[in-house]
């Protein structure tokens, strides 16, 4: 008995340490956060530690989660897709910037619609999500398409029914545009849909769009993109209706005055622009203004500035949309503004 | 001589002595073993109350009551109330009980008594299968494939058939989305089958075949053995793996968030979408920004338990009142 005891102790105890070793090396940098850029940040951190040898450790646990995490400082940096409002950042000594845009793209199924056949503006789309438009011939969505033949069906809305950046964006564009939607519902990663359904990703939301004749949802741009889905012609700001295209993200980001934002406290949605598609946001990196450690903060930053520089086909080939070189240089301004120098590559 | 013999028979009781002291010994530790093991239960039990409580306080000490009662689920407002997910997990669940109980007795009872010997084994086996799939392919499987063949083929015509008749009428009101409350219980019903199939066939077979024999032997048909013998005597045991098949439809979560349509609504109609208390917090955690928000959620989680609870020691009193109805003869 004593014997067999001892061998499992031992056996125990080697795990431990073997586990220990195991762990994250101390160069290593860690974050914690947003799910939605978690692909991108593990493939450009994938990159960064064959080029520089520093690893990240990254867990994609949601923005709160990373909001909350950075505030505690047991992460070196924080990823949100919400931005925190200036006064939220100055509270917690936080500064943040953009890294990666992501589109929304509303999908439809309707017999006889082709993608990108349709097009609806902002405070349509607004009101049939508050179900006072209910059917696809709706004279509000026949005067924006003359020529398409609407049939007389009722529109069911799919929502994400799990708290995320995309649902930010989306209902962020239309509290923009319709101030009926923002005393109602508002804006936030979940809302209280005042009807349709809620479905489990985007997967679950393409998968009921695709089945239900009359539905209407949206879904990240990467999965408009690879599903072939009935997407909807938006239009924008200045009045065109515009095609989601990686080009129309970077076209709403491009206009955008990064500089004058505080703390890019900016959801890229109705932003003006011909060609700027009017459903976008950037995703989220948290750090201090006045680190603890600033050469860790160094190192994220630097990780950060090399994945601008040479990272922008990795994110095109998962189909996110790279920053536009003037963001980039904004991003550079305001770091070399608000952080400590020491910290600062 | 003497002297040698007494002190064998010494030798021989001390090294009794020692060998019964050693054993004691590892009595005592096994006793010891096991203690700690039972206490290590009750430690958890008690450390999950407490970091449930903390995390539920926030929730419960802002909303008061009304979190029980409302409907509201606001998080721009940061407005809570919990009714619609409990409505939810409830109607769901009970449900789900309502179709998967006759039919796992049924399938249990012929296995065991009508079943032939060639097909025993195979659809016993199958039926332990099911039980092993993961939650996450029902709801993959009851979203892509179950989903729009019930909305196109079941839905239609069940709206047809209730038209008309009052309160069935409302109780079935479309329109056909496919996924909904309905829909849930469904695939929740297919989840928890092979639970009570499989806990209630282990339990007939152990019924002693002599009071079988006795009741056919008597003239009794199988209905009556199964009614009169089988199912008397095995009845703590159906209750009990029914309960473990509703300890597992209250908590589902993936299978139900992706068929049940996560809306905070309470709706007379089954075929509308709700929700369920472990559907909205898989859903909503991750990404939950506010204190409040997340205090939410938490104490859905305890209300969660407190339902579970409740369920597990109404059991316990229908088991207890069915055995004194009996006289206590219960195995």
């Amino acid at each position: 008995m004593k014997p067999v005891l001892n061998r499992l102790a031992g056996i125990a105890l080697g795990a431990v340490l073997a586990g220990a070793a195991g762990a994250a090396s101390a160069a290593d940098m860690t974050g914690a956060g947003a799910t939605f850029p978690y692909p991108i940040y593990a493939k450009w951190a994938e990159a960064y530690k064959k080029a520089t040898g520093i690893g990240l450790n990254y867990q994609a646990i949601g923005s709160g989660g990373g909001i909350a995490q950075i505030k505690a400082k047991t992460v070196d940096f924080g990823a949100s897709d919400k931005p925190l409002s200036p006064g939220e950042l100055d509270a917690a000594g936080l500064t943040q910037f953009p890294t990666v845009i992501g589109g929304v793209v509303p999908v439809a199924n309707i017999p006889g619609i082709k993608p990108g056949e349709l097009k609806l503006d902002g405070p349509t789309l607004a009101n049939i999500c508050l179900g006072t438009v209910k059917y696809w011939d709706d004279a509000a969505i026949k005067r924006l398409n003359p020529s398409a033949n609407l049939p007389h069906l009722a529109i069911l809305g799919v929502h994400r029914s799990d708290g995320s950046g995309t649902n930010f964006i989306f209902t962020n564009y239309l509290s923009k545009v319709s101030p009926a939607w923002a005393s109602q519902v508002g804006a936030a990663t979940s809302v209280e849909w005042p009807s349709g359904i809620g479905a489990k990703g985007n997967e679950g939301v393409a998968g009921n769009v695709k089945q239900t004749k009359g539905a209407l949802g949206y879904v990240e741009y990467a999965y408009a993109k690879q599903n072939t889905l009935t997407y909807i012609k938006m239009i924008n700001h200045d009045g065109k209706a515009v095609d989601p295209t990686a080009d129309a993200f970077q076209a709403a980001s491009a206009k955008t005055d990064w500089a004058h934002a505080p703390g890019f406290y900016v959801t890229l949605t109705n932003q003006p622009g011909a060609n700027a598609w009017p459903i976008a946001g950037a995703t989220f990196i948290l750090v201090y203004k006045h680190p603890g450690d600033a050469a860790k903060t160094k190192q994220v930053l630097s990780f950060f500035k090399w994945a601008y520089a040479h990272g922008d086909a990795m994110a095109k080939s998962l189909d996110y949309v790279p920053l536009p070189d003037s963001t980039i240089q904004a991003i550079d301004q305001s770091w070399h503004k608000n952080i400590d120098g020491a910290a600062v590559p | 001589m003497v002297d040698l013999a007494l002190s064998e028979e010494f030798s021989a009781v001390s090294s009794r002595e020692a060998a019964l002291k050693r054993f004691g010994r590892s009595d005592m530790r096994f006793r010891l073993m096991t203690l700690g093991a039972a206490l290590l239960v009750v430690a958890i039990f008690a450390g999950l109350m407490v970091s449930l409580l903390r995390g539920a306080w926030l929730a419960l000490h802002t909303f008061g009551w009304s979190f029980l009662t409302t409907t509201v689920w606001n998080p721009v407002t940061g407005k809570f109330g919990a009714f619609a997910a409990i409505y939810g997990t409830l109607i769901s669940s009970a449900l789900a009980m309502l179709l998967a109980v006759p039919l796992g007795v049924g399938i249990a009872i012929f296995l065991t008594e009508l079943c032939p010997r060639a097909l025993k084994r195979p659809v016993g086996i199958a039926i332990e299968l099911l039980a092993g799939v993961p939650s996450i392919i029902y709801g993959i499987w009851g979203l892509f494939v179950f989903a729009p063949y019930f909305q196109q083929h079941v839905e239609p015509w069940i709206i047809d058939a209730f038209a008309g008749i009052p309160y069935l009428q409302d109780l079935f009101a479309g329109p056909p989305y496919g996924i909904g409350t309905f829909t849930a219980a469904l695939i929740l019903a297919i989840m928890i089958l092979p639970f009570i199939s499989a806990v209630t066939r282990d339990v007939f077979e152990t019924v002693p075949p002599m009071q079988k024999e006795a009741a056919y032997g008597v003239g009794c048909t199988t209905w009556e053995v199964m009614w009169r013998i089988v199912l008397p005597f095995s009845r703590a045991g159906v209750v009990g793996g029914s309960m473990l098949a509703l300890g597992r439809a209250l908590g589902e979560t993936m299978a139900v968030t992706f068929v049940i349509g996560n809306a905070h609504r309470i709706n007379p109609s089954l075929l509308a979408p709700g929700t369920t208390i472990s559907a909205t917090i898989a859903n909503e955690f991750t990404e939950a920004l506010g204190d409040t928000y997340v205090s939410s959620l938490v104490a859905l989680g305890l209300i969660l338990f407190g339902i579970t609870f409740i369920v597990l020691a109404a059991a316990q009193l229908m088991l207890k009142s069915l055995d004194r109805r009996s006289g206590g003869k219960a195995p």
